[in-house]
């Protein structure tokens, strides 16, 4: 167990992240078991930190990110629902809608530059009475002001000639073409590596611990051992921004955690919905949702329920049972046996109901707390503003000249022609081994999910979708496992889930009899 | 260019129904059979079945899962009219019949058989087909996903296992998990008996003293990273978790066997009509489906629980193949369709020509003592000591037609098949029926 543990902090990073280590330079590693000093360090690797660190990767300074978690983007980024919001749910005047507006323009370009999926299917937000009825008009009235383009309003014969499975209750919509889906998870990835590609450094498995001010640099202490300091400290923890906002002795609110669990129907009901479903709002939520995902599922979730704790991501037959009568309404035609999974995801709950930008350190501290829905679709927008926020504190550094947006293009096997096919297996016979049968996802994706810095089971997952189909990965872990095992040059024992204690395997066939040396 | 091969008979799988159908198909006559594997070796999931008791009916031996596939595969590799396609996978097969597949050196390649039979076999059915409450952690495999890293890559997941189910990979696993020095706290199956072969029950659990919960589910997992327990309730007559029944049992890992289900993405690409009650193909005595020419066997037309039988029913689709290859069509005739009637949950083949002669593959409900199998009101057979786990096999003879046809008339097109109970208990029944 020692081995496997000493392998597990940074150092592991260092040794088997792929794209860290080639954008590392070799006089910079020796540093890495000391200290190390960069102009900007983002704390928290969320959709919303990472997209800090790719603005902050197109000028010229040193930046750095710092991620508790095995690999970026596993907080509330894996476990929301996708939706990139038109904007028409929240009050004029408040940063969600001003960040989520402009935010939700910003992703065709930011997509297509980083090769994330992403499909701007429209939301429509349905009403089966006369008084839902006058609510969306509130809504849609809203929308205008806030600047949303492209709604309208949609009689009864109008809405089911769109969507004929919706329930023939319904009886008006407000549609909204801009509404879009994409996948977070990947979003994050794209954008980490996508920043250590211009030169940004991306520490996982390292948490921030405490944080000092000598009166010109923070100094970043972390669990690992390693400590930092930089210039300007961007605290964008998402659940955990609380906690460090006091480390930086902010006298704050603490963020209300509400856990919110989603279930995930088989790809075959994919076309149950084009739009995504929206009822009218409840006091605390957007209400439960059905949510064609960018993947072809079909989502629905997720509910709203306050949490005294953080690290609550259970799903429970209450939830399940709630969430599923309340789509029924929407959506009958959905079948709970084409259920294939479940998650919950915590929502960082603001106090004032609103984004909180709060400054420490003459501004040189940027703490970004109650980044609640809408923040993934806010997240290339808080990125600018954060931007704008450390200049006026000081930040004064030119555009780096050969920043390339750019990610290279990943192979979706499954997507490619029969053309496309043939030439990506000529290029590397790995494309023509299918690991994944249920979501047909090649060896070849696999290795190059690793080689942009996937190190466990769902890190690969996430990237490529293996073990996301029906069967779950119960055919293809084994064979997952082996790969991630002969690329990261390490023994299967210590591969995990994700992370910290989640291993998969036990010890080697026989060792158990051997007086269970390996073990415990 | 995609390489295009032309053959009378395809084969999807090279488990043992792919390599009985191609054996059988050379013998009916095929001048050339090839077989697409998308694994790297012929066997299918006998390769990871280590223990023994393979083989029983038809070798009257108990062979080893690899030892029973050997009994198949050297024929296959010596005949040189079988072309074997291993590290290809089968992607789209067309109504036409024309396939495409992934192969490592020749990149895609196209199949245009005269004929084809589906041998993919099936798959686990796994935690969110149950929607099981709780955490996610690290810990959850299906009972084949633990069975492969024991046998085949020399890991062993856990220390501390529950299993959900009782089929029979998760007995297998018990024993396996047991004499690997694990510790397997208890199998835990929704039904009120038992979902595996009693001979299973018998030399997994009762001899290693593991307990078996009937009439119990998993109702929640707990542990962050990875399992750290389990709770345990019993359910009532509608499988809902009865409050204040739970029981929470420590342990790192949970195994699901908790059924399997026919592979049939790609009978589905061809619009063939399935079965909703064996999620396989509707096929007739031939086990041609009801697009001609597209015939299925073993475990993708219907979930086996003897490999024997396979063998069997695969033998009788690839010669079917063969002769409906060399005949170039199919002489179609108006098929008589068998309905499921009482106690019976499946019955195959669905569709019949009339007068065939040939055999009922059939399971029933729930243990019963005694039953009569009745077809169309004719009795075919009396079999005792029923259970679901066990599939029965049933004769069609000539002389029950000639019966049928004076009790139903000459026309009719539908036939029920009944597996009606008989009220004859015998201590033994009682002994070995219901187990608490
Ligand atoms: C159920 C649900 C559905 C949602 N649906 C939508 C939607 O459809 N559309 C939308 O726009 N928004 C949605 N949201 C909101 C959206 O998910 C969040 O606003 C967004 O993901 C926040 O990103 P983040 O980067 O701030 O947080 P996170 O993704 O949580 O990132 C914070 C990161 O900080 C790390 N961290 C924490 N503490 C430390 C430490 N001490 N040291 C180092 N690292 C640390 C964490 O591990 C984590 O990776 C939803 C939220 C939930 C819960
Ligand atoms: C754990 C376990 C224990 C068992 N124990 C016993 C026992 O004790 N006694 C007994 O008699 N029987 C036992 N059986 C049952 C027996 O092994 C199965 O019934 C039999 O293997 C099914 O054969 P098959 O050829 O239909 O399927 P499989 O063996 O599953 O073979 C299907 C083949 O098709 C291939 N394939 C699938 N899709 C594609 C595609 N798209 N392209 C190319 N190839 C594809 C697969 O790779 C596989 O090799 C057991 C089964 C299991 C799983």
């Amino acid at each position: 167990m020692e081995k496997f543990l000493r392998c597990r902090g940074y150092l592991c990073t260092l040794d088997l992240g792929s794209f860290l280590h080639s954008h590392i330079p070799n006089e910079e590693v020796k540093w890495l078991g000391k200290r190390s000093h960069y102009d900007a360090i983002v704390i928290g690797g969320g959709v919303v930190g990472t997209a800090v660190l790719r603005t902050l990767a197109k000028l010229e300074l040193s930046a750095a990110l710092l991620e508790k978690e095995t690999e970026v983007g596993w907080g509330v980024t894996k476990a929301n629902s996708g939706i990139v919001h038109s904007g028409f749910h929240s009050e004029p005047g408040t940063w969600k809608t001003k960040l989520s507006v402009l935010g939700n323009q910003m992703f065709d370009q930011l997509c297509e530059d980083l090769d994330v999926p992403f499909k701007r299917n429209g939301m429509m937000l349905v009403a089966a009475t006369p008084e839902e009825e006058e609510i969306i008009k509130h809504y849609y009235n809203q929308g205008l002001i806030n600047g949303v383009e492209g709604m309208e309003i949609l009689d009864q014969k109008a809405l089911h000639q769109l969507e004929p499975n919706l329930s023939p209750q319904i009886s008006m919509a407000l549609r909204a073409p801009s509404g879009g889906i994409v996948l977070p998870f990947e979003l994050a990835s794209a954008q980490a590596e996508n920043a250590a590609a211009n030169g940004a450094h991306v520490y996982t498995d390292m948490e921030v611990t405490d944080i000092d001010y000598n009166g010109s640099v923070f100094i970043i202490h972390t669990k690992q051992g390693m400590s930092f300091t930089s210039e300007y400290l961007i605290n964008s923890a998402g659940l955990y921004a609380d906690e460090l906002a006091k480390m930086c002795n902010l006298d704050i609110e603490p963020i209300i955690p509400r856990k919110g669990e989603e279930y995930l129907f088989d790809l075959k009901v994919g076309d149950i919905v084009s739009h995504t479903i929206f009822p009218v709002p409840t006091p605390t939520s957007k209400g439960i949702l059905v949510i064609p995902t960018a993947e072809g599922n079909i989502m629905i979730g997720p509910t709203a329920l306050e949490l005294p704790y953080k690290d609550d991501v259970t799903t429970t037959p209450q939830g399940f049972e709630e969430i599923f009568s309340s789509t029924q309404e929407l959506v009958p035609g959905l079948n709970r046996r084409d259920i294939i999974t479940s998650f919950a995801g915590v929502r960082a709950g603001s106090p004032t109901g609103d984004f909180i930008f709060q400054l420490s350190h003459d501004g040189k501290g940027v703490h970004l707390r109650g980044i609640e829905s809408p923040g993934l679709t806010a997240a290339p927008a808080i990125a600018e503003h954060v931007l704008t926020l450390l200049k006026d504190a000081g930040l004064e550094k030119p555009a780096k000249k050969d920043f390339n947006p750019r990610r290279p293009r990943v192979v979706r096997f499954n997507e490619l022609s029969d053309e496309e096919k043939a030439e990506v297996i000529q290029k590397n016979p790995l494309y023509a081994h299918v690991i994944c049968r249920c979501e047909t996802v090649t060896e070849g994706e696999i290795v190059d999910a690793i080689r942009r810095g996937a190190k466990t089971i769902d890190g690969v997952k996430f990237r490529t979708r293996a073990g996301m189909g029906r069967c779950q990965g119960g055919f293809c872990t084994p064979y997952v496992v082996d790969i991630l095992a002969r690329e990261l040059g390490v023994s299967p024992l210590e591969i995990t889930k994700r992370g910290g204690d989640s291993y998969l395997l036990a010890a080697e066939a026989k060792a158990l009899l051997k007086g269970g040396t390996l073990c415990d | 260019m995609t390489k295009v091969i032309e053959t009378d008979v395809a084969i999807i799988g090279g488990g043992p129904a792919g390599l009985a159908a191609a054996v059988s198909a050379r013998k009916a006559g095929a001048e050339n059979v090839v077989i697409i594997e998308r694994h790297h070796e012929l066997g299918g999931i006998l390769q990871q079945c280590i223990h023994n008791g393979f083989g029983l009916h038809r070798f009257r031996e108990e062979l080893t899962g690899p030892e029973y596939a050997y009994r198949f595969i050297p024929e296959v590799w010596d005949d040189p009219k079988i072309d074997v396609y291993l590290n290809t996978m089968v992607l789209d097969l067309a109504k036409d019949q024309s396939i495409t597949a992934v192969h490592p050196s020749h990149g895609l390649i196209t199949l245009r058989p005269k004929a084809t039979v589906l041998a993919m076999g099936c798959r686990e059915r796994t935690r969110g087909a149950l929607n099981i409450p709780g955490t996610r952690p690290a810990g959850v495999y299906t009972a084949g996903a633990a069975q492969r890293f024991v046998n085949m890559d020399g890991f062993m997941p856990g220390k501390k296992v529950v299993i959900l189910g009782s089929g029979d990979i998760g007995l297998i696993m018990a024993r396996r998990f047991t004499l690997e020095g694990a510790e397997v706290k208890a199998v835990v199956e929704v039904m009120p008996y038992p979902a595996g072969l009693t001979r299973n029950i018998a030399q997994c659990l009762e001899d290693f003293d593991i307990p078996l919960y009937l009439r119990s589910t998993v109702t929640k997992v707990h542990g962050k990273d990875r399992v750290e327990g389990v709770t345990v309730s019993q359910v009532d007559d509608a499988w809902q978790p009865l409050p204040g029944t739970e029981m929470h049992i420590p342990c790192d890992t949970l195994l699901l066997s908790v059924g399997l289900l026919p592979e049939n993405e790609l009978t589905q690409m061809a619009d063939v009509p399935l079965d909703s009650r064996t999620q396989g193909a509707v096929v007739d005595q031939n086990r041609q489906t009801l697009i001609p020419g597209i015939f299925a066997a073993g475990n993708v037309l219907h979930v086996h629980d003897l490999v024997d039988y396979v063998s069997e029913e695969a033998e009788i689709a690839g010669r079917a193949a063969a002769e409906y290859a060399l005949r170039d069509g199919d002489t179609r005739q108006e098929k008589i369709t068998v309905i499921p009637g009482e106690n019976v949950s499946y019955v195959l083949p669905q569709r019949l020509d009339p007068d065939a002669e040939t055999e009922f593959y059939l399971r029933v409900t729930k243990p019963i003592d005694r039953i009569t199998i009745e077809l169309g009101g004719v009795r075919l057979a009396v079999r005792r000591l029923v259970r679901p786990s066990e599939m029965l096999k049933i004769r069609l003879r000539k002389d029950h037609w000639e019966k049928l046809k004076q009790e139903n008339g000459e026309t009719s097109l539908e036939l029920v098949l009944d597996a009606k109970a008989q009220p004859v208990p015998s201590p033994r029944a009682q002994r070995e029926g219901v187990r608490q």
